[in-house]
């Protein structure tokens, strides 16, 4: 552009004022076409080996805690970028009354996120704090060369050490401690994401977070108070204690939830420091729009649960339609609701009833009967005590509720049955038959084929978990109505029945 | 000259002052164990020597460099002790606020440690020396294999700020030996005669000493993680380094 500008004052020094007004509009024209055929000429430079990407200036890098990101590249060049990160050994809270010494890089876990672009040449200074006790170093996946940094990193506490390297493949990576015992170092906290963003960044979006499970491992079970030992034998069996975001339990819950409004496009950089476990990682009630698989470039869409091997890290994005609190999992689900693998995504904004109408009818639904169901048989249903034999009425009364509620749904109100499903109660020639059969088909449940009336019917009937005297009730209910034999079934034969005679 | 001189200086205060001068020590048996990094063929055989009972505390080293100024912090030459040199010492023969007299020493370099025992007509321990005397617990020579030994040595890794615990707040070993493990990191005369090298994980194919004590990580024995961060910081350290977490004590040679 200089060089045209330039030009553009030679031309017309060339021709002072001699030149007429219809000759300088020419020259202007032959300008406007020379500027528009240079601005394709001038257009930036693609480099076939991103290791020739020149830098300029220097800039100290933005480094952020979790769950934040630094600002976007956006369209900046290349630059020689300072990296000072710290290694500080610290007490924290893994969760409530539950304390455990962290190692970190630059603080928390996971540590502070690195943002550079393809080309950055890094200058990266890690130091170990005085007060710490061990040695560490880094090992950064975005690097290209031996250890990933790890060699001209170990660092002893109270010094510090400087290397640099050039990023040279964009995508989301991972960086971690690699000094002996590896495991422990990184067991107890020390990893962390650096992104390389493409020429140009990453396209913009609403909201940006950064997530990272680890597993933990405790000399204590899950929720044993106190300040809790990192246990080796539990970290090489796998056996974890705490599966967490961002390295504690309620590090992304209640009020340290990320958010967005309705309309927004979320971007998460999902890392997995481990140890040991892979992340099924998933947010309930969204589908993710885009994920970078692995972080790389390979994007894939509309998917509902991704794998992030430890060591790795993918970025999912989506746009948030409707309102509401949605809970980010590991779907290894015992993981979220039992060691701490859960967060959350609170959204804010108007409803949108075509995507989600949330409750529209409520209604009973009981396709089994509303009592507890067990399968058949495991001889132990409770036993209620009833002192006096209750009159006809009584039992009818009873047993029409108890019908109500437990047979009902397969049975229906007038012991019709669903034809092909569920057998006929009313004028039933199987029932009728044989009491002692049906007594010990509510206590028992029934699984199989069997013929009422003529026809077959081949289902399951659960073990009704109802007391005897609530049995001997519902059967003399149906044994007395619809056209039945009126059987009046008492509780001692129910007794008798399951006692077996 | 100048040496000669300093040096009969410290032989005469050594002989002056023995009470000031000269810590208690305790005779340590020699044997032959497999360090770390050893296979039976690398069996390692200690002669007897005889032993510091406590680490150096600020109390003796600030007597040291009262009588050795050229110890103190601000006439140390560069190349022996870095920046961190008595880092928190209020001036040249002044301890910090939050010293205690009987403290373990740290915060002081290879060299300044070397010298100070030589001044005490003794020496630093051998890697092999010192960690045959820390491998016992309070009642056995190697208990290694113990669970609880293990234990104790990680759980310190994860306490912070035992530097300024005062010697002897930790157990007397079957040695009578204190505070091999919990209290500070020790100087040791071949510090970094064993490498690990920063890649800890590259390690497994080098041919160093490391050899197996690497390969051994991948196995599930306590032992080698508590002892392998031992050998760990010994590989982080330079001559020059001072270290808030890092002291020092001495051996001797029986002589007869």
């Amino acid at each position: 552009m200089t060089n045209l500008i330039k030009h553009i004052i030679m031309i017309l020094k060339q021709d002072k004022l001699k030149i007429k007004l219809s000759s300088f509009l020419a020259y202007l024209g032959l300008v406007t076409v020379l500027l528009t055929v240079s601005c394709v000429n001038t257009k930036k430079k693609t480099y076939e080996n991103t290791a020739d990407i020149p830098v300029n200036r220097e800039m100290v890098a933005e480094l952020t805690a979790p769950p934040h990101v630094p600002t976007p590249v956006g369209k900046r060049l290349a630059k020689k970028l300072i990296v000072n990160m710290e290694i500080l050994e610290k007490e924290g809270e893994m969760t409530d009354g539950v304390k455990y010494v962290y190692w970190t890089f630059g603080g928390s876990v996971p540590g502070s996120f690195i943002r550079t672009r393809v080309g950055d040449e890094v200058e990266f200074t890690l130091s170990n704090h005085p007060d710490n006790k061990l040695p560490h170093n880094i090992d950064l996946h975005a690097v290209t060369g031996p250890g990933g940094g790890a060699t001209s990193s170990f660092v002893a506490p109270g010094h510090e050490k400087t290397f640099s390297f050039k990023t040279l493949n964009p995508g989301l990576y991972v960086y971690h401690c690699a000094t002996a015992p590896v495991g422990m170092h990184i067991a107890n906290g020390m990893y962390g994401l650096i992104l390389v963003e493409p020429e140009g960044g990453l396209p913009p979006v609403d909201k940006e977070y950064y997530i990272m499970q680890g597993d933990f491992y405790t000399k204590g079970e899950n929720g044993e108070p106190g300040l809790q030992a990192f246990d080796m034998n539990k970290a090489v069996d796998e056996d974890a204690d705490y599966v967490v975001f961002n390295g504690s339990v309620n590090a992304l819950t209640g009020d340290n939830a990320i958010t967005a409004k309705v309309g927004e496009t979320v971007r998460l950089f999902v890392g997995n420091g481990g140890p040991n476990l892979t992340s099924s990682f998933h947010v309930i009630g969204e589908i993710f729009d885009n994920v970078f698989v692995e972080g790389g470039d390979m994007i894939n869409e509309n998917v509902q649960t991704t794998s992030i091997p430890a060591g790795g890290a993918a970025i999912v994005e989506f746009r948030v339609d409707v309102p509401g609190t949605f809970i980010l999992v590991d779907h290894a689900i015992f993981r979220a609701f039992n060691k701490g693998a859960l967060g959350m995504l609170k959204v804010e904004g108007e409803d949108n009833k075509t995507i989600y109408s949330g409750v529209v009818q409520e209604g009973i639904y009981n396709p089994e009967g509303g009592g507890v169901q067990t399968m058949p048989d495991d001889g132990k249903a409770k036993q209620t005590v009833a002192t006096t034999e209750k009159t006809l009425a009584e039992k009818m009364e009873s047993g029409k509720q108890i019908y109500m509620q437990t047979c009902f749904a397969c049975h229906q109100a007038e012991g019709q049955g669903i034809p092909n499903a569920f057998p006929p109660l009313a004028k039933s020639d199987y029932l009728n038959a044989n009491v002692d059969r049906a007594i010990e088909i509510v206590l028992k449940g029934k699984t199989g084929e069997i013929t009422v009336n003529g026809e077959k019917y081949n289902s399951v009937m659960t073990r009704q978990s109802i007391s005897n005297d609530e049995i001997a009730d519902v059967l003399t209910y149906v044994y007395n109505s619809w056209d039945n034999n009126k059987t009046n079934v008492t509780k001692a034969m129910v007794d008798r029945v399951k006692s077996g005679h | 000259m100048k040496a000669v001189l300093r040096l009969t200086i410290c032989i005469l205060l050594f002989w002056v002052h023995p009470a000031d001068c000269q810590s208690k020590m305790v005779k340590i048996k020699g044997g032959t164990y497999i360090p770390l990094y050893g296979r039976d063929s690398l069996k390692v055989t200690i002669v007897d020597f005889q032993m510091d009972v406590y680490p150096v505390t600020n109390k003796e080293f600030l007597e040291f460099v009262k009588a050795n100024p050229k110890w103190q912090r601000s006439k140390v030459k560069k190349l022996f002790a870095d920046k961190n040199y008595l880092k928190d010492w209020k001036s040249d023969t002044e301890l910090g606020d939050q010293q205690s007299l009987k403290a373990p020493i740290t915060n002081i370099s290879w060299f300044a440690a070397k010298d100070y025992c030589e001044c005490q007509g003794k020496r630093l321990a051998t890697i092999d020396e010192w960690e045959y005397v820390a491998m016992s617990n309070e009642t056995i020579p190697d208990a290694r294999t113990l669970k609880s030994y293990n234990e104790f040595i990680l759980g310190w890794y994860e306490k912070p700020k035992t530097f300024n615990n005062e010697i002897g707040s930790t157990f007397k070993n079957y040695w009578n030996v204190y505070d091999l493990h919990g209290l500070v990191w020790e100087w040791t005369l071949d510090f970094n005669s064993v490498l690990v090298s920063g890649e800890s994980r590259k390690d497994v194919d080098n041919d160093t000493n490391l050899f197996c004590g690497s390969a051994a990580v991948g196995a599930t024995d306590l032992m080698n993680y508590a002892a392998f961060m031992r050998y760990a910081i010994r590989g982080s350290l330079k001559a020059k380094y001072a270290m808030k977490n890092l002291g020092f004590r001495c051996v001797r040679d029986i002589n007869e």
